[in-house]
């Protein structure tokens, strides 16, 4: 009998919407509204270097960002079988949804590498 | 048993018998039926919030791969949040991602049954510290962008 | 004036006689203390002897007299007419099960999968009865109580859209039955469920829609024995593969 590998994809989905669901607004509001609408002040160039520059921040922000990725993969496979009944693409599906987020998790490492 | 004989008179009273052959009707269910009701329509929403998820992951991806370009990309990028398309798809992504949040931590309990020796944490208290928690990291995140 | 009748568009299907199915409108009086089941019976005893449907109990223990009701799966026993006012109140075969005529369904599929996650006690070695009973703390037994409830009514089938979609999946019932016995402190058998359960028709086919537990009519809740059951089983795959010298 075969076992399924869901048991992987499944652990990434559940720690990423747990990730994001915890994180996500509180920096989107500040990021991508608060800053931008002025009201409050966005860092400068060097003042956001130094605030991601420690290795914490690096390893919480990689995590988010994959872990994110990984989340929208699982989920958005299975939304595309049963909202749109598309399971005959089944090989097209999975190789997108999880290989695009592999593909943007190792972008992440590759950018937070030089940061 | 007897069985049906070419020269068997139709209305003898020797049993028959006839192999059930059933003639089952089967319906399809619609690509679309998630619109047909309201439940179907919250839960597709649910579902479709990893699609903002993603979107700003991405987009907070982009901001540190500008802070690796220079000063002029980070300018033009904290430039172009201020336009009104980014502004507006932004505003929706924060609702979404609202909106998955909300409904994350009111199922957290579905999948979290944690007993404490002979006491059950309750449902309400499941979902109270997954709020909880997002309350505190929320204030986290606050000082540190605010304190650089 | 308040109403007297209403109307049940009935769902008929008689295979000698027709490929599709058609609806048939009965007329029924509305008694304050009917419920859907007794206007069916109505039918068959004063209009029409030809409609056909399960039931039996009528008092929501026996899970035989599920249908969709305006299009919710329910038990027509505990279901009152006068909340259907005014009516028209279509009525149809449980959904996601093929029907056999008017009313009935075929539930093969169901007793199938019931039948494969061993829904009774395993133990490696049976207790001989010299030593005496199981003994279980009240405790323990609320581990389980909930799932156990089940009346195998197959309505969180009919509002499952996975299954649905995908008739191989095992379903929630099922899974909320495996439950019952694997969280049974008396019971030694989660391995062998688990080899059941772990595959892609098992569990994982999910998406935690929820409809299920809306539906059921006994609070066992399978959407809550599922979503416990995926962290069980992811639990036990990572442990396999990270610590694979562990049984």
């Amino acid at each position: 009998m075969k076992v399924s590998s869901e048991p992987l994809w499944w652990a990434f989905f559940g720690a990423g919407g747990a990730l994001s669901a915890l994180c996500l607004p509180a920096l989107l509001f500040l990021l991508a509204l608060a800053m931008p609408l002025g009201w409050i002040e966005a860092p400068g160039y060097e003042a956001a270097r130094d605030l991601v520059h420690h290795p914490l921040a690096r390893l919480f922000l990689f995590a988010l960002i994959s872990l994110s990725l990984l989340h929208w993969s699982h989920r958005f496979r299975y939304t595309l079988y049963d909202g749109l009944q598309l399971k005959h693409l089944e090989s097209l599906i999975v190789v997108f949804c999880y290989g695009g987020a592999i593909i943007g998790s190792a972008f992440t490492a590759f950018v937070l590498w030089q940061l | 048993m007897s069985r049906p004989g070419p020269k068997q008179h139709p209305m003898s009273h020797a049993t028959r018998y006839r192999k059930y052959h059933p003639k089952l009707y089967r319906t399809r269910m619609p690509i679309f039926w998630w619109v047909r009701r309201w439940t179907h329509v919250r839960f597709i929403t649910r579902e479709l919030t990893s699609v903002f998820v993603a979107f700003y992951a991405i987009e907070l991806l982009f901001l540190l791969w500008t802070l690796t370009l220079g000063q002029e990309a980070y300018d033009d990028f904290l430039a172009w949040l201020q336009t009104p398309l980014a502004l507006a798809l932004n505003t929706i992504a924060f609702l979404m991602i609202l909106y998955h949040s909300i409904t994350w931590f009111n199922l957290a309990p579905k999948a979290l049954v944690v007993r404490v020796g002979e006491v059950r944490i309750p449902p309400v208290a499941i979902a109270g510290l997954n709020y909880a928690g997002w309350v505190v990291l929320s204030a986290a995140l606050a000082w540190f962008i605010l304190s650089a | 004036m308040t109403q007297q009748t209403i109307a049940l568009e009935v769902f008929r299907y008689r295979p000698e006689q027709e490929h599709e199915p058609t609806f048939q409108t009965y007329e029924v009086p509305l008694r304050k203390d009917w419920v859907v089941l007794d206007a069916l019976n109505y039918i068959k005893d004063e209009i029409d002897g030809t409609l056909t449907f399960r039931w039996s109990c009528r008092m929501g223990v026996c899970g035989s007299c599920g249908m969709m009701i305006n299009g919710t799966p329910v038990l027509t026993c505990a279901a009152f007419l006068e909340t259907y006012q005014p009516g028209p109140v279509r009525i149809e075969p449980l959904a996601n099960f093929p029907v056999v005529r008017d009313l009935v369904i075929l539930m093969s599929d169901f007793m199938e999968k019931l039948g494969r996650v061993k829904p009774w006690i395993m133990t490696d070695k049976e207790k001989p009865v010299a030593e005496g009973e199981y003994l279980q703390t009240p405790t323990q037994l609320a581990d389980f109580k909930q799932y156990s409830m089940c009346i195998n009514c197959m309505l969180c089938y009919s509002a499952c859209p996975v299954y649905g979609l995908e008739p191989d999946f095992i379903g929630p019932a099922a899974i909320a039955l495996a439950q019952r016995y694997n969280l049974d402190s008396r019971d030694e058998g989660n391995a062998e469920r688990m080899e059941v359960l772990s595959q892609d028709d098992g569990i994982w086919q999910c998406t935690l829609v929820g409809e299920c537990s809306a539906v059921c009519p006994k609070a066992v809740d399978p959407a809550g024995a599922i979503q416990r059951y995926k962290v069980a089983s992811t639990n036990d795959w990572w442990r396999s593969k990270l610590m694979p010298w562990g049984k």
